[in-house]
């Protein structure tokens, strides 16, 4: 079983790397480009067959994501 | 005083704070491994500066769970002083020893070179040496260094503000912040006053030789507070 | 072929089953024992391997007659990359060999070990080297920088010396140029990323921009390190039967055949490479840095070297080389990222931050333990022979079996030809008359101070913490060299690097004078006596008898300069093939020079101080305009001949500066060299952010080699020897005395203050002006 986390930083705060992307995309000509956030992406591979997403919220708050700036989504999926 | 300087993987100015408390200031200055669960009688703890950890997921994050970080906080929660810099400021603000957290700079580079501070509070046991209002310059080197904090937690943490980036002045403004802290915060206490973080490094200047002996007010003052204690 | 292969297995030391002090399988049937390198891989693979790693036809018989029988792959590997270019400086050996290299303060000197050490006196020592990572650069900017600054300081802590500063002399295209760009952020972004987390400061070093340059950007980073001059540890291997340990990060297929990659031209399908190069974990190296300088004071350890270019290969038969014996290790021991590598990926890779160390026979528990500390592993992998070879197994089988001797020594030795480029009679001649002289010689200075290689840096070194380790006591870009302080000693460090492409594209051996020259000016601008130099010599395809005279005549400059000054070289870098499909970039020396700072008065710095001192030129300015700056940038011009390099005026001048600020006498200092004399004025009034100061001077009084030198040449020319200084008036007299006595050309020119930089009769700017246009040429 594998969990895939999605990290990203909470709304409203200033995103200097997704800032300047957008920023980039536009000067590319890219219409259509309302925003970019910028995040990190966790591959955690789980030994139990059976993967507990409880274990999985718990490596986020405790480790992975810091709740006073970011958010995360966790997909399970079978390896 | 004695104090102890923490060395986690991957700190680089260690040995500078150490340089500083005893041969700058003459004080008894030992280095504490991560994972040491004592702080061997010391008097005051330096969280130094660097990359714990490589930075390595979010600065601080991990560098925040070492064994020696119990025996911190406890020491904290007990009235001891706390003084983190730059990363150890960022380890302070994992840790949840000091509220915020922190970002990458607004202008997306590493950037070290000397700022302007002023002084925000002299009654703490880290700015007792300092003028109020005093403008003071010490070097900032990093590329995290963005204060951030919920705004309901910006309202309530104003009288903890240590230090802000300002002009040559005092005053402050988006022209004076190197890296888009909300509201120029450069360094803040916990609301008993023991703990201090700040982004700017003291022990860089401590030193004539250095271009500005400001930093050492810091230190300073930490030895004046035990002195009284 | 059982003829063949009976002397390789009498050779072999049978009681390797002791080494990991692990009994290991019993199969010592008289077929295994044989355990003879067997090459099952067929003919035409051999070949193109071979062929992969440049390999000629006749080199590969010669490997053939070396081993006797046919290599196996891992073998041609081995021998293709310590054969390359990169690793046995088969170009440019003949060369190297005629520079300097001893001298009363040369502790290790050049190629002895990873770097050379030279002595400061009071027991205080330093190691000090340069690298190129020109190529990785260019391929993937980022991680190419970052490695070259990994690599360098693993070379000089494995000497045990703490490293303590970094230079970095870097060429781009022209920044307006978008992939120039990207390469320029890309590099400072790198060598930032891993020199600021390591915690050694980026103190000083050069940027220099030019269109030669845009495909093929130069990386040059040199690293210095502060040791004992005790305690130097050596890279040799000594006492048969000693154990090898590998140390540091795992081995992944990182760089394959990196080192072999740096012998080739970047073409067109240079992208395509991109998975050559490496990644850094600077984190592992700064744990690296710790746990080894520890592993040192122990004693304990024999012999040591750094797994640069082709990784263990490298390390593993230049150590068992230095120290006349041999080595065997298991590369199944060899902890390893992937799964699959076979022992050529394992003893090709050059995944970065691993070591290889010797060390003594009962202590390898706790050395282990010691690295653990820093979480690093530390594996015995091996152990010293005495049999002189280099010998591989991977478990049972051997691999690999070689006469190390053959693999150092053993490669091939190339006379190139050499042949003098014409295209040099062609731009050596200027034509100044047609050189039209602009009548705004104002609007000519705020040009040149805003041109990119002018042009104020602190957008660069401010992303560089060159604070960390609190010795920096001259912020970068405030003097001419940087200076460290010694912490607990009356003396200062002084770095430098410096190398004009132009110049030597013009004359190549008058430009490697210039270079050497320019790096003594600029030492002792900040009062350091020059000690000694690191060179890295970058130059395009050495099969092309034009480029080999190129470096043949530049390396006969550096080294006559080197003679006249007394500063041997202790070691360095060839970076050939820096070509891009349009040929070859300018032939560009980088000197790395060190000097030492004595006496009371401490460092000199570049920028006038108080209103009322006296203005002084050193040195004699003649009508040349060759190679300037003011040419290229202004009239578009790459011609002319460089300025004369008057070495033994040089070396006065250099004995002068030292004296006076020695004496105190000295307010500021700074050389003139890009933009010339009014140039290095105008910078001396500006440099120091906080306090900017006026100039008055009067052109009459410059000292001149001819009765007449037209205005732009006076001003913007780049004549070497000349130096600007500021003293308080009261040191004038004797200052000037000195220079007649010792018989250097000097001269009053006028006085600091105002709120103008006016050279009379053709200049007058508002020092804010200048200070402007200075500030925002690179931003």
């Amino acid at each position: 079983m594998k969990a895939k986390v999605f990290i990203t930083l909470k709304p409203g705060l200033l995103d200097a790397q997704g800032k300047t992307i957008k920023g980039a995309l536009d000067a590319l000509g890219f219409r259509g480009v309302r925003d970019v956030r910028i995040g990190k992406y966790i591959e955690i591979d789980l030994t139990g067959g059976r993967a507990s997403r409880q274990a999985v919220e718990r490596m986020c708050r405790k480790l992975l994501a810091n709740p006073v700036i970011e958010q995360y989504r966790i997909e399970l999926v079978r390896s | 005083m004695k104090v102890g300087v923490v060395i986690f993987p991957g700190s680089n100015c260690d040995a500078d704070c150490l340089y500083v408390l005893k041969d700058v200031l003459g004080q008894d200055a030992v280095s504490l491994w991560h994972q040491d669960t004592a702080l061997r009688g010391c008097d005051a703890i330096v969280l130094p500066g660097g990359f714990s950890y490589g930075d390595y997921l979010r600065t601080g994050a991990v560098a925040r769970l070492s064994p020696i970080m119990g025996a911190v906080r406890r020491f904290a929660s007990g009235g001891g002083l706390v003084l983190g810099i730059c990363n150890g400021f960022q380890i302070l603000l994992e840790s949840g020893l000091l509220p915020g957290a922190i970002l990458r700079n607004t202008g997306l580079r590493f950037i070290c070179r000397f700022v302007t501070l002023r002084v925000e509070r002299t009654d703490t046991p880290f700015t007792n040496r300092f003028k109020p209002g005093q403008v003071i310059r010490m070097p900032i080197a990093h590329n995290e260094g963005r204060y951030t904090a919920e705004a309901k937690t910006i309202r309530q943490i104003q009288p903890q503000v240590a230090f802000r980036y300002c002009g040559p002045d005092g005053q402050v403004g988006d022209a004076f912040n190197p890296n888009g802290s909300v509201e120029a915060i450069a360094g803040l206490t916990n609301a008993a006053g023991n703990v201090l973080g700040l982004m700017p490094h003291p022990e860089r200047s401590s030193e004539a030789a250095l271009g500005s002996e400001d930093g050492r007010l810091i230190f300073e003052s930490m030895i004046e507070s035990l002195a009284h204690a | 072929m059982p003829d063949l292969l009976a002397p390789t297995q009498r050779k072999f030391g049978v009681r390797s089953s002791e080494f990991g002090g692990r009994k290991r399988s019993k199969r010592s049937t008289p077929h295994s024992a044989l355990r003879i390198p067997h090459s099952t891989e067929s003919p035409e693979l051999l070949r193109r391997v071979a062929k992969s790693h440049n390999l000629t036809d006749e080199t590969y018989a010669r490997i053939v007659k070396v081993l006797g029988r046919q290599p196996t792959i891992t073998e041609v590997g081995i021998f293709g990359v310590e054969w390359s270019e990169h690793c046995s400086y088969c170009s440019s050996k003949v060369y190297l060999k005629t520079f300097p290299t001893k001298g009363r303060q040369v502790l290790v000197p050049a190629g002895k070990e990873n770097a050379g050490v030279v002595d400061l006196g009071e027991g205080q020592a330093v190691a000090f080297k340069i690298e190129s990572h020109n190529h990785p650069s260019a391929v993937e900017p980022v991680q190419g920088a970052a490695t070259g600054v990994g690599g360098i300081i693993r070379d000089i802590f494995t000497m045990g010396a703490r490293p303590i500063a970094l230079l970095d002399a870097l060429r781009f295209g022209p920044p307006q140029d978008r992939r120039s760009r990207f390469l320029l952020e890309g590099v400072v972004k790198g060598i930032a990323d891993y020199g600021n987390a390591v915690g050694v400061p980026t103190v000083g070093g050069d940027i220099a921009f030019d269109q030669t340059y845009r495909d093929n950007p130069l990386v040059n980073v040199m690293c210095i390190g502060l040791l004992a001059s005790r305690t130097i540890a050596r890279a040799a291997a000594r006492g048969v039967g000693n154990p090898v340990l590998y140390v540091g990060s795992s081995t992944g297929r990182d760089g394959l055949g990196g080192a072999s990659f740096a012998s080739r031209e970047l073409s067109e399908g240079s992208d395509a490479d991109r998975p050559a190069v490496q990644i850094g974990d600077p984190f592992a190296e700064k744990c690296l840095i710790e746990a080894t300088l520890e592993a040192l004071a122990t004693g304990e350890v024999i012999g040591i070297q750094d797994m640069g270019a082709a990784g263990l290969t490298c390390s593993t038969s230049e150590m068992a080389a230095r120290g006349g014996l041999g080595i065997e290790i298991d590369v199944l021991r060899v902890p390893r990222r992937e799964a699959g590598m076979t022992p050529y990926d394992i003893m090709l890779s050059e995944s970065q931050e691993r070591m290889l160390l010797i060390v003594k026979r009962d202590a390898v528990t706790r050395i282990t333990r010691l690295f653990a500390r820093w979480r690093l592993q530390a594996v015995q992998i091996g152990r010293v022979t005495g049999d002189g070879r280099l010998r591989v197994r991977e478990g049972e089988q051997v691999v690999a079996d070689i006469p190390v001797g053959a693999l150092t020594d053993g490669a091939p030795m190339y006379q190139r030809p050499v042949r003098r480029p014409s295209y040099l009679a062609k731009v050596q001649h200027l034509p100044l008359a047609r050189v039209p002289q602009p009548k705004d010689l104002g609007g000519v200075l705020r040009r040149l101070i805003a041109s990119p290689t002018i042009a104020n840096k602190s957008p660069v070194f401010e992303q560089y913490d060159h604070m960390v380790q609190t010795s920096t006591v001259v912020l970068p870009g405030r003097a001419d060299a940087a200076v460290l302080r010694l912490k607990g000693a009356a003396r200062w460090l002084a770095a430098t690097t410096d190398g004009s492409g132009r110049f030597c594209y013009l004359d190549p051996y008058v430009g490697g004078q210039l270079a050497v020259a320019e790096a003594a000016r600029n030492l002792v601008c900040v009062g350091a006596r020059p000690l000694a130099i690191t060179d890295c010599l970058n130059f395009g395809n050495p099969e092309d008898p034009h480029i080999m005279w190129q470096f043949k005549e530049c390396v006969r400059g550096i080294g006559e300069a080197c003679r006249a000054f007394e500063t041997p070289v202790t070691g360095g870098n060839v970076s050939f093939y820096n070509e891009h499909p349009g040929g070859a970039i300018n032939p560009t020396p980088v000197i790395g020079m060190i000097g030492v700072i004595e006496g009371e008065s401490g460092p000199v710095t570049a920028s006038f101080k108080d209103e009322g001192d006296a203005i002084v030129v050193l040195g004699q300015t003649r009508e040349e305009l060759g190679g300037s700056e003011y040419l290229a940038v202004i009239h578009g011009r790459k011609q002319g001949v460089p300025p004369r390099a008057d070495l033994r005026a040089e070396r006065v001048l250099q004995q002068l500066m030292v004296q006076a600020a020695r004496a105190g006498w000295l307010k500021s200092a700074h050389d003139c060299s890009e933009g010339g004399l009014a140039v290095a004025l105008a910078e001396s009034c500006i440099m120091d952010p906080d306090r900017a100061r006026g100039a008055a001077v009067i052109g009459s009084r410059i000292p001149l080699a001819a009765a007449r030198v037209r205005p732009d040449a006076l001003l913007f020319g780049e004549s070497a020897g000349r130096i600007v200084l500021s003293c308080a008036r009261f040191y004038l007299e004797p200052l000037l005395e000195l220079a007649n006595r010792v018989g250097v050309p000097a001269a009053e020119l006028g006085r600091v203050g105002g709120p103008r930089l006016t050279i009379t009769p053709w200049i007058e700017e508002p020092v804010e002006t200048l200070s402007e246009a200075w500030r925002s040429g690179l931003s």
